[in-house]
């Protein structure tokens, strides 16, 4: 009880200190760049560790999950296809409960059709479990790296169907390694029914 | 470390008119008669050797009448349950309490009297625990209904189909509460209730006002809101003149009734529910739900996710202990400068958990039967960056930094103590037991998971301190990395299976009931849960160590200072997400 322990803990303090600065002498690059971040966010970082939001902005990972939106791939004329078939997984797996669809129908005839006519989803509820976008059997609903999502009324956290819609481009963008190998699966599921097709039109 | 093979003593034999086998499929244990209760349970603390009662709850079976109270007790030297239960009819339950074999059934058993109606006779003190006393029912009686009701259970159909609506516009203000019949919300002073509790903390240690000296003893409120309370908490003390006579913790202003929620989610929406349980530590709260759950259905997770649920939980304890430390040193007035050291090894975890999971705190990260998706490559080298190198060498600058210092120590030793006696007696779990002496932990007394594979050391100190409690921590932190630093050398190879079975978002759970328990980094975390084989669960149960571990909070600050009351619950490492559920 002689006062060393205080100064060996202060010896750490004055440690953390002096690294801030001779870090940011070693380093030109600290500061708003990508490297800076980078590093910052790295196990090697020693001194300030703070990335200066909005101004920086950190680098998500790919895994990264928040409010999910719906793809729709490009047709060649422009047109949107969702890829979204209302089957209503994602609204019995939502943990909240949060998510409302209803189906469309069919103008002439009155049955219903495998497409949203609207998808909402209450934003005020949402816990960005990633429940929905994980039993996706059409991988049509995928978790957003999007944050910034403040609005200026509750009314407007309510997301409709084409405040939900992205491109799946975008989701490309965002989760490269997820896209590749859901389209491989795809396409694998695609030649394995052509293929049955094949030996069936054979047999014949 | 193996357990004396001790045969499963023969308590049917022992007490043939009181005890039965319990013989429903699915269930274990004994059915003890209510009459019988006390002499059986005493017969099983003093001769049996089941010392520690674990968890208390109550299960409401509406079709058969009953209500059941289940009691999980174990031997405090490691060893599987002994579980039994006392059924009573639904009408007009009441049981004898336990609080004079276990005083840590104490607020197992106002719970149990709070949520479920269920009556203990002899309880010292038997009111609400989690809700106000303006609340009418018992919310976990399966016949109870809120006056918004949606449906028995989830998915809710007027939800999943249909335009959206706002769930307040059905519940209008005014017509969202029901009150008990007598009760007028408007004529109801919250200062006459106040007033209540205080004359209740004060007659346990009333003393003659001493005339001459113009003494009394004083209550003083601390909380609910004050920021060394860690949340929303409340603790009414009693004090003569500067030392705590008599104290009592005040809790509920963070209760969501998480476990009626989870009754009406599916199996698998409970999984990211446990989550927000206690936030700090999610990765631990989902291992002991799945592993609840799936020593129902019978199910084995493939190796390679047994791996990864270690290093995650275990993580989870490095990250959460650094956590503890560094706010105990703020409890204590060293103003965020150690906390902040310590955040900054915490937020270098998160971004591992953030890559594999997708989320920093909420990780949602386990499914039953394995993991949802294996770790990155980027992620797992900075794991192993960060648990070969980067934490060893914090953890030992955070010993440098506090472990000596003068004030630290002259602040925390001898205060708050907590005997080893009491700690077993108060079912206290984790770090509050291991520092009072008892080198009680679950990965050791029964392995879960690949716990039995890792070589690794309880760590136990002896003077149930708040110095000890602080010192263990770095202990755990440092045999954490011990365990980690095996799991990344002795992993399967990436590409192994992480899931046994297929991805289900319905699961079937074969009806029975289980209790899955882990050591939690803030002491034991057990699930209890009841299938009868539909969608969702019939019984969902959270034993939560921060919960249970308050149950020792009077014993430890009786007699010190009120101005370490705040370092005292400090040390416990209470999360309020856990404490009020």
């Amino acid at each position: 009880m002689d006062g060393r322990g205080i100064l060996n803990g202060l010896a750490v303090t004055i440690k953390h200190f002096i690294a801030t600065y001779v870090d940011d002498f070693k380093r030109k690059n600290r500061y708003f760049t990508p490297e800076g971040v980078k590093y910052r966010s790295s196990p090697e970082v020693e001194g300030i560790f703070t990335i200066q939001y909005p101004e920086e902005r950190r680098i998500l990972h790919e895994n990264f999950r928040y409010i999910p939106f719906l793809v729709y791939d490009e047709g060649e004329d422009g047109q949107r296809d969702i890829r979204c078939t209302a089957c209503g997984i994602c609204a019995k797996v939502c943990p909240a409960q949060t998510i409302w669809i209803v189906r469309a129908k069919d103008p002439e005839t009155g049955r219903p059709l495998s497409k949203p006519a609207e998808f909402y989803i209450d934003t005020t509820l949402c816990m960005n479990c990633g429940l929905c976008a994980e039993f996706c059997p059409f991988d049509a609903i995928i978790m957003d790296h999007d944050y910034e999502i403040a609005v200026y009324s509750k009314d407007h956290m309510v997301f409709d169907l084409e405040r939900l819609l992205k491109s799946a481009s975008y989701y490309q963008r965002i989760r490269p390694t997820q896209y590749a190998e859901k389209a491989a699966e795809r396409e694998a599921k695609a030649k394995a029914k052509a293929a049955k097709a094949a030996r069936r039109g054979a047999k014949k | 470390m193996a357990q004396p093979a001790v045969a499963a003593p023969d308590l049917t034999a022992r007490f043939p008119d009181l005890v039965t086998p319990d013989t429903r499929k699915g269930y274990s244990g004994y059915i003890v008669k209510p009459e019988g209760l006390l002499e059986f349970a005493r017969a099983l603390r003093d001769e049996y050797g089941y010392d520690y009662l674990s968890s208390l709850t109550g299960v409401d079976y509406l079709p058969e009448g009953q209500m059941e109270v289940v009691y999980h007790a174990y031997k405090i030297t490691g060893g599987p349950p002994l579980v039994f239960k006392v059924q009573v009819p639904r009408e007009d339950p009441v049981v004898p309490s336990v609080t004079s074999i276990w005083p840590g059934a104490n607020f197992q058993e106002r719970e149990a009297w709070d949520l479920l109606g269920i009556r203990f006779e002899g309880h010292p003190n038997l009111k609400r625990i989690l809700l106000w006393e303006g609340f009418w029912g018992h919310p976990l009686r399966k016949d109870w209904r809120e006056p918004y009701y949606e449906g028995e259970h989830k998915p809710f159909k007027n939800r999943t189909a249909g335009p959206h609506f706002w769930h307040e516009d059905h519940t209008p203000f005014g017509k969202n509460v029901d009150y008990p019949p007598g009760f007028d919300p408007y004529a109801w002073d919250p200062e006459t209730a106040d007033e209540v509790l205080y004359q209740s903390v004060i007659q346990r240690t009333r003393k003659p006002r001493q005339e001459e000296l113009h003494s009394e003893q004083v209550v003083v409120n601390l909380g609910p809101q004050h920021p060394s309370t860690h949340g929303v908490f409340r603790m009414i003390a009693t004090l003569d003149g500067e030392t705590v006579v008599a104290l009592e913790p005040v809790m509920g202003y963070l209760h969501r009734n998480h476990e009626k929620i989870g009754e009406r989610n599916t199996w698998i929406m409970n999984i990211p529910y446990t989550d927000r349980l206690d936030y700090i530590t999610a990765m631990s709260n989902n291992f002991g739900y799945v592993l609840a759950v799936e020593k129902l259905m019978g199910l084995e997770p493939p190796e390679r996710a047994q791996y990864l649920r270690v290093i995650m939980a275990e993580l989870t304890r490095v990250m959460n202990h650094l956590w503890a430390i560094g706010f105990l040193l703020n409890d204590l007035g060293a103003f965020f400068t150690p906390a902040l050291y310590a955040l900054e090894e915490r937020e270098l975890i998160l971004d591992v958990f953030e890559a594999a999971s997708g989320s920093r705190m909420m990780n949602n990260y386990m499914r039953f039967g394995g993991v949802v998706r294996d770790i990155p490559e980027d992620a797992w080298d900075m794991l192993v960056k960060l648990v070969t190198d980067r934490l060893p060498r914090k953890i030992d600058e955070l010993d440098r930094f506090l472990t000596h210092n003068e004030l630290v120590r002259s602040r925390c030793m001898g205060v708050g103590v907590l005997t080893p006696e009491q700690a077993i007696a108060f079912s206290t779990a984790g770090p509050v037991l291991r520092a009072s002496g008892v080198p009680y932990d679950v990965r050791r007394a029964e392995p879960y998971g690949i716990y039995d594979r890792f070589d690794f050391d309880v760590a136990v100190r002896y003077h149930g301190d708040v110095y000890d409690r602080y010192l263990i921590r770095l202990d755990e932190a440092r045999q954490s990395l011990r365990i980690l630093q095996q799991a990344i050398r002795d992993i399967p190879e990436r590409g192994a299976p992480l899931l046994a079975g297929k991805p289900q978002y319905q699961v079937r759970v074969p009806a029975g009931e289980a209790y899955g328990r882990v050591e939690g980094p803030k002491g034991e975390l057990g699930f209890y849960v009841v299938s009868t084989g539909k969608t969702n669960p019939w019984r969902y149960h959270v034993r939560a160590p921060s919960f249970i571990n308050l149950t020792a909070l009077e014993a430890m600050s009786i007699g010190n200072k009120v101005a370490d009351l705040v370092i005292i619950l400090g040390s416990i490492d209470i999360v309020l997400g856990e404490v009020d559920r």
